[in-house]
């Protein structure tokens, strides 16, 4: 088992994909000369040269438009943006283009294609810059969203992404390129809607993803110091959602919060608490609570932005207060 | 027209001119073939207005010849790209009539399974490409299908349609830059049939040559009125070689006209009769037409004859669509996601 970063995990990731698929080509802003601003994709000019690793213009509608008309074709585009923050301007692209031509042509055309990038706030990046884009996405039928935590999940989950025949939206996170982790060296992939069990506990369970997962692993380790043992399910697919594993989760802990790294008014956060009430909704001892963002833009001072962000403080105030303990 | 004899005469000299040409066969084809759009839209109008088909219905009424010379001007393995104006492509390019009327009455059978209605037309097998209708989006789309024609040296060039009212739109504007960048297989189409919607281009155009916007994507250009299917065809196809042979896109500006209004909620009330009737002698149509009676001597009773077929045909088409089974329910499901 190597020991690599999220950021070389994808590296890797689209580097076996592009020696195993021809069509298979990597394109965005700065992804070539520069090494992808966040070096994502660093060396992957060098390996592959200009035809497979196109640097472009800052034209996110144009560049995420020719991707789709491109997999239309038959070609595995891999899209990146450099943040999901620029995704906005390419919106009309992804819901209009990408999530509806199958549908749309009766399945003439298929979009193959992975749209990645950072999402949501890094550190003191302003309002326009710190946004999680997982709701816009996860609420179009026609598309798959994928968050990922760590390197393992990011390689393996990437890597089937791009193999997946539908257009996948994938999120990844300024703050976490540099989280370290156990890749295996041999060959493997990650099946998209399947979560992952970050944590076993008895006494609530937390349901999270993307930046929202080492958060919850802190709360966990907080409210184990009083004797709250925490379960922490990674959703790491939010569309389709592996809401099984956390309704079984639900029933045996009888207590849910959903830690998350998003704004708390009508996201997928709302989602996986819908579902929990339609479908454990007897064996539920307490409201299911939300931890996120608080409603508001971000502010630029650090203080202020804080005061924003989930802790794992406040998320261990909501597993105390769904155990109505303090 | 209210002026006298010696106007008449001139138009038919021109005419005559015009078309000398081109021989008889090629004449009749590039009748018959816009002839067959024309009377399929004025059936698709009739339709509508019997509540047969719901929601925008827009008609390619004065603009067939685009369509027609489009198809003489491409290969095999070409793709057309067009919006929500597609009718004519689809019937030029080879579609099945009776799929595209299935297609506007929401029936299994149409061209999309009833899925996309007529703003929403694709025909892989006979190379139509859409089909979109959110104004402009479509350009960074058939950019990307030439950016997989240079990268898998498929040999095909991309022809992408749009109206007057796009080109101020910011995806035509990144889709044309990259094109330009990458030196794309690819040729830019405006046709300007004069109005974004309802409003002139006198109020939506800084400058009135949409063609002078090639100088800064390092295209090649051309602008011309639309008379003819031949010539349309020529310069379409002097588009088409460029790209296919130097990688060199070219934008063009077809300038040319639509009888009906923007959509069958369109009465076209903006414009006065004087100016729908000066485009009248204009229309490739009845251009053509005036020229198989005035240099090849076609009588009334020939030409309605062949009129009288073409109308069978579409007719025909339009009671297949009336009589075939809508989609089962289960369709609704279909193709969202594939290999669930």
């Amino acid at each position: 088992m190597a020991i690599l970063q999220i950021r070389q995990a994808i590296r890797d990731a689209m580097k076996e994909e592009m020696l195993r698929d021809e069509r298979v080509f990597l394109m965005g802003e700065e992804v070539g000369h520069y090494n992808g601003a966040y070096k994502a994709s660093e060396g992957l000019l060098e390996q592959f040269g200009p035809k497979r690793v196109i640097d472009t213009p800052i034209v996110e509608t144009g560049f995420s438009g020719v991707g789709i008309g491109a997999a239309m074709c038959g070609l595995r585009p891999i899209i990146e943006f450099m943040t999901f923050n620029f995704s906005a301007v390419a919106f009309d692209q992804i819901m209009n283009n990408a999530a509806k031509i199958r549908h749309m042509t009766n399945g003439q055309f298929g979009v193959p294609i992975v749209f990645r990038g950072p999402n949501a706030a890094a550190h003191m990046l302003g309002s326009t810059h710190s946004q999680a884009f997982e709701p816009y996405y996860a609420h179009i039928p026609g598309l798959k969203v994928i968050a990922v935590a760590t390197p393992y999940d990011a390689k393996g989950l990437l890597k089937s992404a791009i193999r997946d025949d539908n257009p996948v939206i994938f999120l990844e996170s300024e703050l976490m390129y540099s989280v370290k982790g156990e890749v295996p060296d041999e060959e493997y992939t990650i099946p998209i809607g399947k979560a992952d069990i970050k944590r076993e506990g008895k006494h609530v369970t937390v349901v999270t993803w993307g930046q929202g997962v080492p958060v919850s692993l802190k709360t966990a380790e907080l409210a184990a110091k009083e004797g709250i043992e925490v379960e922490v399910i990674d959703l790491r697919t939010l569309r389709p959602m592996d809401i099984e594993t956390v309704i079984t989760s639900v029933k045996k802990t009888n207590r849910a919060v959903v830690l998350f790294h998003d704004w708390p008014y009508g996201g997928v956060g709302c989602e996986v608490i819908a579902q929990i009430q339609e479908l454990a909704f007897d064996h539920l001892d307490a409201p299911v609570l939300r931890e996120c963002y608080e409603d508001v833009p971000f502010p630029y001072a650090d203080n202020l932005e804080q005061l924003v962000l989930p802790t794992p403080e406040k998320g261990l105030a909501a597993v105390k207060k769904v155990l109505y303990r303090g | 027209m209210t002026a006298a004899g010696p106007t008449e005469v001139s138009y038919e000299d021109q005419l005559k001119a015009a078309f000398k040409d081109q021989s008889k066969d090629d004449i009749l084809r590039d009748y018959l073939a816009m002839l067959r759009i024309r009377r399929f839209e004025e059936a698709a109008a009739r339709a509508y207005t019997r509540g047969k088909i719901s929601g925008f219905l827009h008609l390619y009424i004065g603009q067939e010849a685009i369509a027609v010379a489009t198809q003489q001007a491409i290969q095999p393995q070409d793709r057309v790209v067009s919006a929500y104006r597609t009718h004519g492509f689809a019937l030029a390019l080879g579609s099945d009539p009776k799929a595209c009327a299935a297609e506007l009455f929401g029936k299994a059978a149409g061209l999309v399974g009833g899925i996309g209605g007529s703003m929403h037309f694709f025909d892989k097998a006979h190379q139509l490409w859409g089909g979109y209708a959110i104004i402009g989006n479509h350009i960074p789309v058939a950019a990307g299908h030439a950016f997989a024609s240079k990268y898998t040296g498929d040999g095909a060039v991309t022809l992408v349609f749009m109206g007057d009212g796009a080109v101020g739109i910011g995806p035509v504007h990144e889709g044309m830059t990259l094109a330009g960048i990458w030196k794309l297989p690819i040729v830019f189409v405006v046709e300007n049939n004069q109005y974004s919607m309802g409003t002139p281009l006198s109020r939506t155009l800084p400058v009135e040559d949409i063609t002078s916007r090639a100088a800064g994507y390092g295209f090649k250009s051309d602008r011309f009125h639309v008379t003819s299917v031949a010539e349309t065809r020529d310069r379409i196809g002097a588009a088409v070689k460029r790209a296919r042979e130097d990688n060199q896109p070219t934008l063009l500006e077809l300038i040319t006209y639509r009888f009906r209004g923007h959509s069958m909620s369109d009465p076209a009330k903006y414009r006065q009769k004087e100016e729908v009737e000066t485009w009248r002698m204009q229309d490739p149509l009845e251009r053509t037409l005036r020229a198989l009676q005035l240099l090849h001597g076609f009588d009334e009773a020939a030409l309605e004859q062949l009129d009288g077929e073409v109308i069978a045909e579409v007719d025909a088409a339009y009671e297949f669509a009336d009589k075939a089974p809508p989609p089962l329910p289960e369709a609704r499901f279909a193709n969202i996601l594939v290999g669930e």
